[in-house]
């Protein structure tokens, strides 16, 4: 039986149906201390090796977190009030989660910001063991898993190993989500808005990321349109891959700039410079993830980026917090955050932490040809404080000798004021059109609901009609316009860019091929 | 007869002893046998340099002056090893070109 849903990122996948929504397992309440000090030591050493695994495979940033989340861990010191707290009764979860409460609270007192931040981290640590202590083995996703369900939460998909295929399908989300961006930066098929199911379902699932639907219980013969498809699929992408290493051109021989956008450092590692024309957008929340980076943190990540490119150019974004993207201790609770205090506003609203960051830029421009982004400008008056903010901390910088350049900045084109009055922003180094948000705001439909996912598209002729303006300014002024949403990597979307006037697309870096062999399709 | 050592040093590094930082700086302090301590003000409360839970529970920003007292064998050593770790940032500043 087939259900039809949106695709959010293309492919297919085969494989066992995971159940993302299947309540945890309460913990079971063992017969004596001795037993419940033995489950909370197993499930601290199950914490530990889980960590031990991802350090693998993650960045020097991320890798530092994930080595003081184990030192916490194999801590003793940690983990005693716990043990004294079974020995006098109480089961392994409940005494845990207080040890690490009490702990986590020493924390949230301080008066210091960083140790402040620092509560994430404890937090982390508590759930982690928690988890393992409710978990029996067969609540693990089996290998190549199709996981379905409500929503998937970013955590979910970056722990889970998808070299052995696998896919997500989900009831409600979003194209747009950070998940799917995710999935498409890494080539995992998946599709949102499949609408709830009945009931829950398992065995085999046949994933349709291509046209967006799902097969449960596949009949002999939808198994073999699925595999005609996935193959026909799997050919197209084959062919597409001689367009990687060639510059992007149309039938017409007009060339198109197309550069990657990434979220990590680590992004980067898995591409090759020479395909690509530069980051058009290097996101640096993620970086914020869990607690605040430090201006080293922040400085490594950002070097190592610019290094990697050599010559060509990396436009770093300033944090974009806030909308559907919380920091603790950074953003804050709204109503309607989409439409509140996020983007640059947050950043100005919060210099302390925008400084750190600033700071970081400025050293790291040094290392390669850097451009930086403020993302949400509404007013002129935003970019004029922000770049003031530069002018401060680069002074700074100089008094004390540090090493450090003013790279050119430049705006976030996804506020609908600035699409419409761009003429306010003749002074910028240069445009960037986000369409994601720029078509949430113009289509009043955001991006993160299902219900009006159909709303939400960046071909609709009034975000066309903003897109193309703005294209024409920047040809009249001189100032480099480029898009870094989604719409730049959709073949779909991609020769109506082009017909704007757009000559400069950041794309995923799995939809470079298939974003070349667009364009080359595209008769401009 | 028993070794002692005890020094003070300034922290310089950015956030100060913080996770990564206390992650190196514990494991430095793990390899001597001698029983090693810091406190952030020389009449205490010391705290147990080889356990990260207490050495972040001492809550040592940038410009706080590390006190580090070791007792036992290598006494001298310990010390001196975490105070050359803390005067070198952690480590964690290799290309930092901060002049005088």
């Amino acid at each position: 039986m087939r259900i039809e849903g949106i695709p959010a990122s293309p492919g297919y996948a085969e494989g066992p149906l995971f159940d993302l929504d299947r309540p945890p397992a309460a913990y079971d309440v063992k017969a004596s201390a001795a037993e419940e000090k033995e489950a909370l030591k197993a499930a601290t050493g199950k914490a530990v090796s889980r960590l031990a695994a991802m350090i693998e495979t993650a960045d020097g940033d991320a890798a530092g977190i994930l080595e003081f989340h184990i030192a916490m861990l194999e801590d003793d010191a940690l983990s005693a009030p716990a043990f004294a707290a079974i020995g006098s009764g109480e089961p392994a979860d409940a005494a845990w989660r207080q040890a690490l409460d009490a702990e986590i609270a020493g924390y949230e007192a301080s008066d210091q910001d960083y140790f402040r931040a620092r509560a994430a981290d404890l937090r982390d640590i508590r759930d982690q063991v928690l988890r393992a202590l409710s978990e029996n083995s067969e609540t693990a996703p089996p290998p190549g898993a199709i996981f379905y369900g409500s929503d998937i939460a970013p955590t979910r998909f970056l722990e889970t190993d998808w070299s052995r295929g696998g896919g997500i399908a989900l009831e409600a989300g979003s194209t747009a989500s950070h998940v799917a961006m995710l999935a498409r930066s890494r080539g995992v098929p998946m599709v949102v808005g499949l609408g709830a199911l009945a009931d829950r379902r398992a065995g085999n699932a046949l994933l349709d990321a291509e046209h967006g639907g799902i097969v449960f219980s596949p009949s002999p013969a939808e198994l073999e349109d699925f595999r005609q498809s996935s193959s026909s699929f799997a050919a197209r992408q084959g062919q597409a891959q001689t367009f990687l290493t060639q510059p992007a051109a149309t039938k017409a021989g007009t060339f198109v700039r197309v550069q990657v956008n990434i979220a990590y450092p680590s992004d980067v590692d898995g591409i090759d410079i020479a395909t690509c024309d530069g980051v058009g957008l290097m996101r640096t929340e993620f970086l914020f993830g869990k607690a605040l980076p430090d201006e080293q943190t922040q400085y490594q990540a950002y070097r190592k980026v610019l290094e990697w490119a050599g010559e060509k150019p990396v436009t770093i974004r300033t944090v974009d917090a806030g909308g559907d993207k919380p920091i603790p201790g950074f953003t804050v609770e709204e109503t309607n955050p989409f439409l509140g205090l996020r983007g640059i506003r947050l950043s100005l609203a919060r210099s302390d932490i925008f400084r750190v960051q600033i700071r970081a830029l400025l050293r790291a421009a040094v290392h390669g040809n850097l451009k930086v982004m403020f993302p949400m400008i509404a007013i002129a008056e935003e970019y004029a404080q922000a770049a003031a903010l530069f002018a401060e901390e680069q002074a700074a910088l100089a008094s004390r000798g540090v090493a450090h350049k003013l790279p050119p900045l430049g705006i976030m084109v996804e506020v609908p004021s600035v699409a419409v009055a761009p003429e306010a922003f003749a002074d910028v180094a240069f445009f960037s059109i986000g369409s994601n948000d720029l078509t949430q705001y113009v289509m009043a439909a955001a991006r993160d609901n299902a219900a009006v996912a159909h709303l939400n598209s960046a071909r609709h002729p009034a975000v066309l009609r903003l897109i193309a303006s703005v294209a024409a300014f920047g040809r009249e002024k001189g100032i480099p316009v480029s898009l870094c949403g989604d719409a730049g990597g959709d073949p779909a979307a991609i020769p109506a860019l082009i017909e704007a006037g757009l000559r400069d697309l950041s794309v995923a870096p799995a939809q470079l091929a298939m974003a070349k062999a667009a364009i080359a399709d595209v008769p401009v | 007869m028993s070794a002692s050592a005890e020094a003070t040093v300034l922290i310089t590094h950015e956030v100060g002893l913080h996770a990564r930082p206390s992650v190196k700086f514990t494991k430095l302090a793990k390899s001597f046998a001698a029983e090693v301590e810091v406190a952030v003000a020389a009449n205490g409360p010391w705290f147990d340099a080889k356990s990260i839970v207490k050495v972040m529970a001492a809550k040592a920003p940038k410009g706080t002056v590390l006190h580090i007292r070791a007792r036992g064998d290598g006494a001298e050593q310990a010390v001196g090893a975490l105070v050359d770790l803390v005067q070198r940032d952690f480590d964690e500043d290799t290309d930092h070109a901060r002049s005088a």
